[in-house]
């Protein structure tokens, strides 16, 4: 017996998890070929394009905590969310303070550094 | 210990939620305590991972105007080899959702190991892409000891590259257990943090073809 | 020939030995410093061999083996972190001592070569850091907190081991470089473009770089186990809230740990790949960036030294609370200002270098944020302040060390208010005023935080106590040697003195650097005492035996059980319902219970993987250092192989029969009637047989 025999509860639960797998797939889909989409056919201006690139990006990633990691607001143990919320603080904190200690630098002591 | 009882909107899973991604549920209860520390401390692990490529991704960032007249993004970044790239890394993604799902739901090993497969086929594949690209580059002149910029690329890049082979080592290791011991509570485990480090292998990427890829060559 | 030597050796040659200049070029200056050099190499060999030879004579070897190095036991484990902490602290200290040595000397010239100051202020800051203060402390965790949440041990044994493997290579490996030399000579901070291969090509930055990612391997780890075992081994009742001060503290380390050490392990690999296959992250050309490595560095930096004060605030309010007889003041106002600390850790960063050229505006930012920081530390001084109010004060050998950091960091906080000032820091920055800063938070902090720690709960440990006469004699030792040694610095920042200055040309500076010197000596002096008291301890430890578990009336967990405490822990996980678990049981007579029944208790099996990641990290490391590829390879393999085939282990725990629990625990039991118990007056006696008086009815505990 291949598949197991699942009670009613059980089997409801694979069509929702199923499910979440194939929206998270369906969406990270979408928002994998707009940006690609823009950047190789699209005519918008620099900026637009950067703010495209990144917000598909932010809520790609978003998509895969959700649909694929499981990762949710309420149905968790606390200690889940609040590493990847810490974790997002951190970067933010740690990544934020460079760009601006470094760009800083550079306009003042290297400016051929400047991109 | 913390309650695992939450009120939960009706179309999530209805298994009390122990550890970070998918959760087997109380059909597999054997050894639901030790799955819950031991998912949860690799979960602990891959945000100490997180850091270092965030890290690594503000440095790229910083190291955009140290070209030093050598070549730039546009001239060393090809779409289409990162478009393929991410779609096989996407698609490996879901196959590997797939096999959790057969982990969960099926006792036979037969589907999990064929979906197993399939996700190490696509991780070597993105993998295959990826060293080709690097051979590519290095013909045009993109070798880190060139410049600043593109040793930024090359401390980014390949080590989420090695991540992806770390992955694929795990894996085969993981089929081995499997046709040692069957699918056991310990390759349950296994799989479950594989599970985590796979799908933490995507969001990088996305990172990636967002950040290197797309806004160098736009 | 060659061919083959350069093969199986790499890049290693006759010049690694530390006393080839005095060879080569016979001057009395590369003399001097040949012999002092070669005379450490000498050491090192001879410690080895005598150990070796030690163990064969007593016949030891299976012993080791068994109980030490393939033990999960966290206690063990623990110990070995600790002993680890010990040795390395001697070498640092001597160290210093030739440093301060040279520098009363030193005007105008002075007896040490400038490459060999370079490594020794290397070394010393090094080993302080990654090898002395990390162990000792990841040693002190392991060893209490599981005792104090009621666990058998930690989450992850394994890993645990792997963890003390990873530490011992890099110390390892810092003690090889002893031998073949040299050391680094770029800092314990290694900035580029200095410790690039243009500036410097040979293996000394090379050593520095994989001793300190053994170190930060280890130390992220450690950080792992720690949190996931405060998140889910706690037994049940004990709620976050209820935990004690030290293993809030523990849990805000290991966060620090696990988000603080990715930038070390960042640009350490970066630096690597600069030095290995000619990257540009940091050099000084084709758009290379070393203001990112200090940026890098730093955000690792600042973290780490809260990761080594946080755990000492622990031990003292675990200290002050124990020996005031008086639970602790103001609990939840210590836990908040504990997780404020720890969350403004990381926000601070660039108070380290303020004059590296960003704009005021940034270094104004950081420098608020850095007296923020202030803040929460000044709160739990007052708690403490508010702990010993009122309370019995008992003057024990922690005591007087908990009762010395109390004011010397509070002196050594507000120095660091002052450097917080970007204007300020400007004229300090980089000289001995800063080195007198933060010495004067690491030593009064977490030196003597580890050491009233080590006072503290060696008994527990071990089963007797530690005597308090070359105690006190060290601690007064510690604390009056720290003064005479490092006040003066704060004079010489700010007339002027640079901090790594091999010599000087201003005599004004003479007569401190000679106080300096002679509180070095104390300082020295302190140690001996330190070893005397082990010394004299282990003599005498039949008649300061305390196998009854309880020799300073304590508050928690640990306290409920034996001295050693049993393989296990607990015969039964207990039921928490309250703060300071176990005076809650003492004080209800609920203390010392037979539980109804005893389960069989699995506890995890022996394991060689600590000793291979020990070896395999050691000879990885050195290959990597000395260009022996073939050795980088090998031991790369082995490693790869152990993981996996760890992965196939399936027998990964044995049982321990109830039997076998409940016999332990009832001798137990019958050896505590049998002790007699001692009001607090006679607690430092020989007297003191580890069993308090039950607590005084009515009164504040």
């Amino acid at each position: 017996m291949s598949q197991r025999e699942l009670s009613q509860e059980e089997a409801k639960e694979f069509v929702s998890e199923r499910r979440s797998y194939a929206w998270g797939y369906l969406l990270s889909l979408l928002l994998t070929l707009v940006p690609f989409g823009f950047a190789a056919f699209g005519d918008l201006s620099r900026m637009a394009l950067w703010l495209t690139i990144a917000g598909c990006a932010l809520v790609q990633i978003v998509v895969h905590l959700r649909f694929f990691l499981h990762i949710t607001w309420s149905g968790n143990k606390r200690e889940d969310l609040q590493l990847i919320l810490f974790t997002v603080l951190i970067l933010l904190i740690m990544g934020g303070g460079t760009l601006w200690i470094l760009f800083s630098l550079y306009y003042r002591m290297m400016p051929g550094m400047m991109p | 210990m913390t309650s695992t009882t939450t009120h939960r909107p009706a179309d999530q899973a209805r298994s009390p939620v122990r550890h970070p991604g998918l959760n087997l549920g109380p059909s597999h209860q054997e050894s639901e305590d030790v799955r819950e520390e031991m998912v949860f401390g690799f979960w602990v692990f891959m945000m100490s991972d997180v850091i270092i490529f965030g890290l690594l991704f503000a440095t790229y960032v910083v190291m955009l105007g140290g070209t030093a007249g050598g070549p730039g993004p546009s001239d060393l970044f090809e779409m289409k080899s990162a478009f393929i790239e991410t779609m096989i890394l996407l698609v490996s993604s879901f196959t590997f959702g797939m096999a959790s799902l057969a982990l969960k739901y099926r006792t036979d090993r037969k589907v999990l190991v064929i979906w197993l497969v399939v996700t190490l086929l696509l991780g070597l594949g993105f993998l295959f892409f990826e060293l080709k690209d690097f051979h590519t580059m290095f013909g045009k002149g993109g070798v880190p000891s060139r410049s600043g910029f593109i040793s930024a690329f090359f401390s980014l890049v390949p080590l989420h590259g090695l991540h992806v082979t770390g992955a694929c080592i795990w894996l085969i290791a993981i089929l081995g257990q499997i046709a040692v011991y069957g699918v056991d509570s310990f390759v349950k485990t296994a799989l479950l943090r594989l599970a985590i480090l796979w799908h933490f292998l995507d969001i990088i990427w996305i990172g990636i073809f967002s950040l290197v890829y797309l806004g160098g060559l736009s | 020939m060659t061919d083959v030597w350069s093969f199986i050796f790499g890049r290693l040659g006759w010049d690694a030995l530390p006393f080839w200049d005095a060879i080569k070029d016979p001057t009395t200056f590369n003399i001097i410093n040949g012999v002092i050099a070669g005379g450490a190499a000498g050491l090192v060999l001879l410690g080895a061999l005598a150990t070796v030879v030690w163990i064969t004579w007593a016949g030891k070897w299976r012993y080791l083996w068994t109980e030490w190095l393939t033990s999960p036991d966290h206690k063990k484990i623990g110990i070995m972190f600790i002993v680890i902490a010990m040795v390395m602290l001697s070498r640092a200290l001597i160290e210093a001592v030739f440093m301060r040595a040279q520098q009363a000397v030193g005007l105008d010239g002075g007896f040490l070569s400038p490459d060999h100051f370079g490594e020794f202020f290397t070394t010393h800051g090094t080993i302080m850091i990654f090898f002395m203060a990390m162990p000792f402390l990841t040693g002190m965790i392991n060893y209490v907190m599981p005792l104090q949440i009621g666990a058998r041990d930690l989450s992850f044994p394994i890993m645990n081991q792997i963890s003390l493997g990873l530490t011992a290579a890099g110390a390892a490996i810092v003690m090889i470089s002893l031998v073949l030399a040299p050391f680094s000579t770029g800092g314990w901070s290694g900035y580029p473009p200095y410790t690039e291969l243009a500036y410097s090509p040979d293996a000394g930055v090379d050593y520095w770089i994989w001793a300190v990612t053994l170190s930060t391997l280890s130390s992220t780890l450690s950080g792992i186990n720690f949190a996931v075992t405060i998140y889910k081994k706690r037994a049940p009742g004990m709620k976050l809230f209820r935990m004690p001060l030290f293993t809030w503290t523990a849990l805000c380390t290991a966060i620090l740990m696990i988000f603080g050490m990715p930038p070390l392990t960042v640009v350490t690999a970066l630096l690597a790949l600069d030095r290995y296959l000619d990257f540009h992250m940091f050099t000084s050309d084709l758009g290379g960036n070393m203001m990112n490595y200090v940026n890098l560095f730093w955000a690792f930096g600042h973290p780490e030294v809260y990761i080594l004060i946080l755990l000492p605030f622990g031990i003292y309010s675990e200290v002050f609370a124990t020996f005031s007889g008086k639970r602790l003041y103001g609990y939840t106002s210590l836990v908040i200002a504990t997780m404020c600390i720890a969350v403004l850790s990381f926000t601070v960063w660039l108070h380290h270098f303020f004059t590296m050229g960003q704009s005021a505006s940034i270094n104004a930012a950081f420098g608020i944020a850095t007296m923020l920081i202030g803040i929460p530390t000044g709160v739990k001084v007052y708690d403490w302040m508010l702990t010993m109010y009122r309370g019995r004060i008992r003057i024990s050998v922690p005591m007087i060390y908990a009762i010395g950091f109390i004011m010397l960091f509070v002196l050594g906080g507000l120095t660091g208010i002052i450097l917080a000032t970007p204007s300020v820091d400007y004229q300090v920055h980089n000289s001995l005023f800063l080195i007198a800063h933060f010495h004067n938070m690491l030593i009064p902090g977490t030196l003597f935080g580890m050491l009233s720690a080590t006072n503290f709960w060696f008994p527990k440990a071990f089963g007797f106590r530690l005597e308090e006469r070359w105690g006190r004699r060290a601690a007064y030792a510690w604390i009056i040697g720290f003064m005479l040694a490092f006040f003066p610095l704060y004079a010489l920042g700010v007339m002027g003195m640079p901090r790594r200055s091999l010599t000087f040309f201003e005599p004004a500076y003479l007569p401190w650097t000679i106080a300096a010197g002679v509180g070095a000596i104390v300082i020295l002096f302190a140690m001996l005492f330190l070893l005397i008291q082990l010394w004299v301890s282990v003599r005498d430890r039949h008649s300061n035996n305390m196998f009854a578990g309880d020799p300073w009336d304590g508050r928690s967990l640990e306290w409920a059980t034996s001295s050693p405490p049993p393989e296990y822990n607990f015969p039964v996980i207990p039921e928490i319902h309250s703060r300071d678990a176990y005076m809650a049981e003492k004080e209800q007579g609920k203390a010392y219970q037979v539980p109804d029944e005893f389960p069989d208790i699995e506890m995890p099996s022996n394991s060689a993987m600590g000793v291979i990641i020990a070896v395999t990290g050691t000879a990885m490391a050195f290959g990597l250092t000395w260009y022996m590829w073939w050795l980088v390879i090998l031991s790369g393999v082995v490693t790869l192989v152990a993981v996996i085939a760890r992965g196939f282990a399936r027998k990964t725990t044995r049982t321990i029969s109830g039997d076998e629990v409940r016999r332990t625990h009832l001798a137990w039991l019958e050896h505590i009637r049998r002790t007699t118990p001692v009001d607090r007056s006679k607690e430092q006696t020989s007297e003191n047989r580890g069993l308090p008086v039950p607590p005084v009815e009515g009164a504040v505990q």
